[in-house]
């Protein structure tokens, strides 16, 4: 049955290239996830009415955020070539995808963060300078775990926004379901792995959404 | 206790100058209840703030407990904020946390381990009457035990000094009285000093034994709360005072009898303490030749002891009326005509 509705599909390749893209995909939503709550904490701190009041360091952490906001994906993996090679000695496989996948969406997120912190009522943050807090107490103790909801359901959206850059990670041989797809599928014609790897890819974004829902359920008491 | 030297605190905005606080000169003594009343705007919030160094003054010196907290800054500054708490209008509780994780919190922050944490919170839990509700999230209390959660992590760290802002007014009339008595009850039992900042006169008048009345960054009037009370100087102070002698009801019925009754003179009378109880009216009707008609009285509890006053028209010749007022004054009753606009 399954042979028949999906003749040209190698299952041993799309299990690989699957596992590629959830590869891909976990590594560089891990190191997002870092880096952009550095970023988006030190555009909070820094930023007006902040903590630590700083407009250079915030002028400095909005530009580097805004430029590689804004440059597109593709453009950005090709700029970030030099970068790759000399990082990993290799601009070929999964793990080569991960500096253009990581430098594209962690200012995204940063973004994110930023605004989720920005929501917490500043009366809680005054609360805790009351009680002879640190800044870096109020960090752990009141940004983090007041923002949790807002942190998670953030990641969850660039999480599947990765799946996506995993794809067009594709044409320089990162490997992946998107590359699989384009080549195999789309460059000769064979509709049913294309077909077959958009429903994986469909599956993973479905999962991904589902755990970060389900989390953020977990975490919101208010 | 606590010392305002020349306290002053301007903030710069785009255009001008604002000086929020100008020139306050205040000293609370230790273990009582001090209470700062005025509207929104006069500097009430920020003077509250400069006693725990949230805010910095522009000038003048602050004093608490022998620190000095307008110079102060750094670790010095957090240490001597675990001595200074505050409790909050919108109660600033973390909702990520329960009740007994929040109150565990500044605990944490003085750097207490967990063993000798626990003890003190279900102490603490007890001392507000929030037993049961320990594994509550914030977003299932009502305002009062909100409120109740936020004494309990204010006095987690022993403080000397508790600063209340606007604590009550957010909260019901019923729930203010309760945490109002929570407060004046540690107050005695911890001889803990409190200041509170409000724009009740409710609050003043109940708990408070010494109060300062603020007007656009300045304390314009200060005394005891019963002083204040029995002859409020200033226009404002009058203006507080009334809010909980005369209700709005009352104000109107008076508005409708100076019009039903285009002569006559209003005057209220203010009787302090002992005094509520004297026949001094019977006397007045008695003596002289004039129609009294009583308005409105009532009868308030202060911290220092009980004021009540009344509000009459007295109707009759002017010599006749004039003599009333002098007989009034002369047996020691507050006296004050009230002006027909």
């Amino acid at each position: 049955m399954i042979e028949q509705l999906f003749p040209n599909v190698d299952w041993d390749k799309m299990w690989e290239a699957t596992l590629e893209t959830l590869y891909m995909t976990a590594v560089a939503t891990l190191f997002t996830f870092l880096i952009g709550l550095v970023l988006g904490i030190l555009l909070f701190l820094t930023g007006p009415r902040g903590i630590y009041q700083n407009r250079i360091s915030n002028l400095i952490t909005a530009a580097f955020v805004n430029i590689f906001r804004s440059i597109p994906f593709i453009i950005l993996i090709i700029l970030l070539i030099p970068l790759t090679k000399f990082l990993l000695g290799s601009i070929r496989g999964p793990n080569a995808a991960l500096p253009a996948l990581i430098i594209g969406s962690a200012p995204f997120y940063g973004r994110m963060v930023q605004i989720a912190l920005a929501e917490i009522d500043k009366g809680v943050i005054e609360a805790a300078r009351s009680m002879g807090a640190t800044t870096w107490t109020i960090i752990r103790k009141v940004l983090l775990p007041e923002s949790m909801p807002a942190l998670i359901s953030g990641i969850t959206v660039t999480a599947i926004a990765l799946v996506g850059y995993t794809a067009m990670a594709g044409i320089i041989g990162a490997g992946g379901l998107g590359n699989l797809a384009y080549l195999d599928g789309f460059q000769r014609s064979r509709t049913d792995v294309t077909i077959v790897a958009t429903i994986l890819i469909l599956i993973i974004v479905f999962v991904i959404q589902w755990v970060g829902d389900l989390l953020v359920k977990r975490t919101d008491k208010r | 206790m606590i010392k305002l030297e020349q306290i002053t605190k301007q903030f710069r905005l785009s255009n001008r100058t604002l000086t929020a606080v100008d020139a306050v000169d205040l000293e609370i003594r230790e273990g009582e209840i001090f209470g700062i009343i005025g509207y929104s705007g006069a500097g009430k919030s920020t003077l509250i703030r400069m006693l725990n160094g949230l805010e910095k003054p522009t000038g003048g010196r602050v004093t608490v407990n022998g620190m000095e907290m307008s110079s102060i800054s750094g670790a010095d500054l957090r240490k001597a904020r675990q001595k200074v708490s505050m409790i909050f209008q919108h109660f600033n509780l973390l909702w990520s946390r329960t009740v007994a994780e929040n109150i565990a919190f500044p605990l944490e922050i003085a750097g207490v381990n967990k063993a000798e944490r626990e003890p003190r919170v279900r102490e603490l839990i007890r001392l507000v009457g929030l037993e049961g509700r320990e594994d509550a999230y914030p977003s299932e209390l009502s305002g009062g035990q909100k409120q109740r959660v936020g004494i309990a992590r204010a006095l987690a760290n022993e403080p000397d000094v508790l600063l209340c802002d606007e604590a009550t007014s957010a909260l019901d009339p019923e729930t203010t009285d309760s945490i109002l008595d929570l407060l004046t009850d540690i107050n005695k039992r911890l001889n803990l000093t409190i200041v509170l900042i409000t724009h009740e006169m409710h609050v003043i008048r109940k708990i408070c034994h010494r109060v300062a009345v603020m007007e656009a960054g300045r304390v314009v009037e200060m005394g005891d709360v019963l002083q204040v009370f029995r002859s409020p100087q200033q226009p404002i102070t009058k203006r507080f005072v009334s809010q909980v002698t005369e209700s709005p009801d009352v104000k109107q019925a008076i508005s409708q009898l100076v019009r039903e009754n285009p002569d006559g003179t209003l005057i209220r009378l203010g009787f302090v303490g002992e005094r509520t109880g004297e026949p001094v009216l019977a006397r007045l009707i008695r003596t002289f030749d004039i129609d009294v008609n009583i308005l409105q009285a009532n009868v308030s509890q202060t911290h220092g002891g009980t004021f009540g006053s009344i509000i009459l028209n007295l109707v009759g010749d002017e010599p006749a009326v004039a003599e009333a007022v002098e007989f009034l004054h002369s047996e020691g009753v507050e006296t004050e005509v009230i002006e027909r606009d």
